[in-house]
């Protein structure tokens, strides 16, 4: 890694200065990350007064355990859901307002605020919304026939948390689809349209394949969002039920740690999370390594 | 665009009012509910329109709270949210500043290895590390204070990357100048290296402010005191209650979303460009 060709003399002076980030880092990153790597190797009795060294029994019991297999599936279709949804309604509307000239800032400014709204205030609003005797669709569903109860129907539940979570997204995919349009030639679409191309056409075999490195990074980044930063929209409303039905993995070692207390597991969960993590990070470094090249 | 179809343009525009509906709808329907008298929204329907209710419910939430749902009232949790995004904004700018600082233009031993240690904490979002994390703020005794919600949280890969990224384009003779007329280190850091950053300072200031403002699980963990408690989490307790207040809760919603919508609207160049600037 490079530093500028001429650099400051200082024996004490740039360790004085990295002090700060580092002890934090230290005390809050990298000790209590350690910990959890130890604690997902031991076990505690139910009165917490022994702790025993188990090895990788914690890990070999949580991927023996259905209620944790339940919630990875849980993850994986809110993650999927939240991501596709919140991309496809983020790109019509990214690719409609990329067309118009003059209403493009005003368009731009109503669509991006939501970006601003806490995960858990998101949550909030759409459990109002859809408040089974109160909410204002179940009872526009309750005329074509539909009982909506998300308090008991596991389905009903998992739409709910995925319409918050990519409600609250549209905006941060919006911004970047957008960027991605305005940077295709427009010369390439000119030509096409007069090869006789139509809208849907040049869309889908222009526009859409160079917009490919803009889609594959929001598919990442939305993935990681929905996994990790959606804990307020499910801890506010449903709580991971009903019967487990949005348990999500990050909400699940919430509950397992501090309502369940069962800390061995929680932090085997933690570890199996943090793998998680690192590996999205790779994939999306790795890629926007290539997008350099592009 | 390239052919010229009015059909289409109009098609278009309803099609951004539709989206701009959808997106309003639930903020709409809260202002709806927070205007309400205690009663209406319990009839089974929700009237379309805002009532009159609107001043005393927003009052009531500002200066007394819920107070049966354990939660003070919102004018104070507005004012712990402020403090606690505060310090982490200006806590996460100044440490990364400062880090930033010392990894571009300075040379010394394990250089490399404090650049990996702090790009580590990028892969650890609080969430997957909370007992732990907890236990460690509890063993500090810094539970229930502002000290305890925000320091945990400044730690920032993020803007530590962006900073020295930039300085990075930042011209060497820059450097060399202020050599030669003999300016020292921190001279150098305060009159060339932070005016030079002053847009990017502000464009982070936008985005971090929004993600410290909106934290949630780290203040409901820390916060057992209700003096301490931010709006973001108040809600929560809020709505836990048997019978919820939904027209105060929705006052409360509304006045929990303002500050951090406020900011992206009156701020929208800045944001626009803190949010793409932060995931290249």
């Amino acid at each position: 890694m490079q530093t500028k060709r001429m650099t400051f003399p200082g024996h004490w002076l740039p360790y004085a200065l990295l002090a700060p980030q580092v002890i934090i880092t230290l005390i809050f990153f990298i000790w209590p990350a350690g910990q959890a790597m130890y604690q997902s190797l031991l076990r505690e009795d139910a009165f917490g007064l022994k702790t025993t060294f188990v090895g990788l029994e914690n890990f070999a019991r949580l991927f023996r355990d259905g209620a944790y297999l339940n919630s990875l599936s849980v993850t994986a279709v809110f993650a999927i859901g939240t991501t596709l949804l919140s991309m496809s309604v983020a790109l019509l509307l990214a690719s409609t307002v990329n067309r118009m000239i003059r209403s493009r800032s005003t368009y731009t400014t109503l669509l991006v605020w939501p970006y601003a709204i806490a995960p858990a205030i998101a949550g909030v609003l759409w459990w109002f919304i859809f408040h089974p005797s109160i909410g204002v669709i179940p009872y526009v569903l309750d005329m074509v026939g539909y009982d909506w109860n998300h308090r008991t129907s596991g389905a009903d539940a998992m739409l709910l948390v995925v319409f918050a979570a990519a409600w609250k997204q549209i905006s941060y995919n919006f911004l970047f689809f957008l960027a991605g349009l305005q940077s295709i030639p427009q010369s390439l679409i000119e030509a096409a349209a007069i090869d006789g191309a139509s809208p849907f056409k040049r869309f889908w075999t222009i526009v859409f394949p160079l917009l490919t490195p803009t889609t594959f990074f929001l598919m990442v980044v939305n993935v990681v969002y929905a996994m990790f930063d959606t804990f307020g929209i499910i801890h506010a409303t449903t709580e991971g039920g009903p019967s487990q039905a949005t348990n999500t993995l990050v909400y699940k070692v919430y509950s397992d740690g501090f309502v369940g207390l069962n800390l061995g597991s929680s932090a085997a969960q933690s570890v199996i999370l943090m793998a998680i993590v690192v590996a999205l990070t790779i994939v999306q470094f790795r890629y926007i390594e290539r997008r350099v090249n592009y | 665009m390239v052919e010229n179809r009015p059909w289409a343009n109009v098609f278009a525009h309803l099609m951004l009012i539709g989206g701009v509906a959808l997106v309003v709808f639930p903020v709409y329907i809260a202002i709806v509910a927070s205007t309400q008298a205690p009663g209406d929204l319990l009839r089974g329907s929700l009237p379309m329109w805002p009532g009159s209710h609107g001043w005393e419910n927003y009052k009531a939430m500002w200066s007394t709270g819920l107070s049966r749902a354990g939660a003070p009232p919102a004018g104070q949790m507005l004012w712990n949210s402020f403090v606690m995004a505060m310090a982490i904004t200006v806590g996460k700018l100044s440490i990364s500043l400062l880090s930033a600082f010392a990894i571009v233009y300075f040379r010394f031993r394990f250089r490399m290895f404090f650049f990996w240690l702090i790009f580590i904490t990028l892969m650890l979002p609080v969430e997957v590390r909370i007992i732990p994390t907890y236990q460690v703020v509890a063993d500090l005794s810094m539970l229930n204070s502002f000290a305890g919600l925000s320091i945990p949280l400044i730690a920032s890969a993020t803007a530590t990357f962006l900073f020295r990224q930039f300085f990075m384009t930042v011209p060497e003779e820059m450097l060399e100048a202020a050599r030669v007329d003999g300016a020292g280190p921190l001279k150098f850091f305060k009159d060339i290296l932070m005016p030079l950053s002053i847009t990017n300072i502000a464009a982070l200031f936008v985005i971090m402010f929004i993600y410290g403002w909106n934290q949630y699980l780290w203040p409901l963990l820390i916060t057992t005191d209700p003096d301490y408690y931010t709006i973001v989490m108040g809600i929560q307790r809020m709505t836990s209650e048997e019978n919820p207040q939904w027209h105060l809760i929705m006052a409360a919603v509304v006045l929990a979303a303002l500050p951090p919508v406020l900011v992206i609207l009156f701020m929208q160049r800045l944001f626009v460009k803190g949010l793409t600037e932060t995931e290249k």
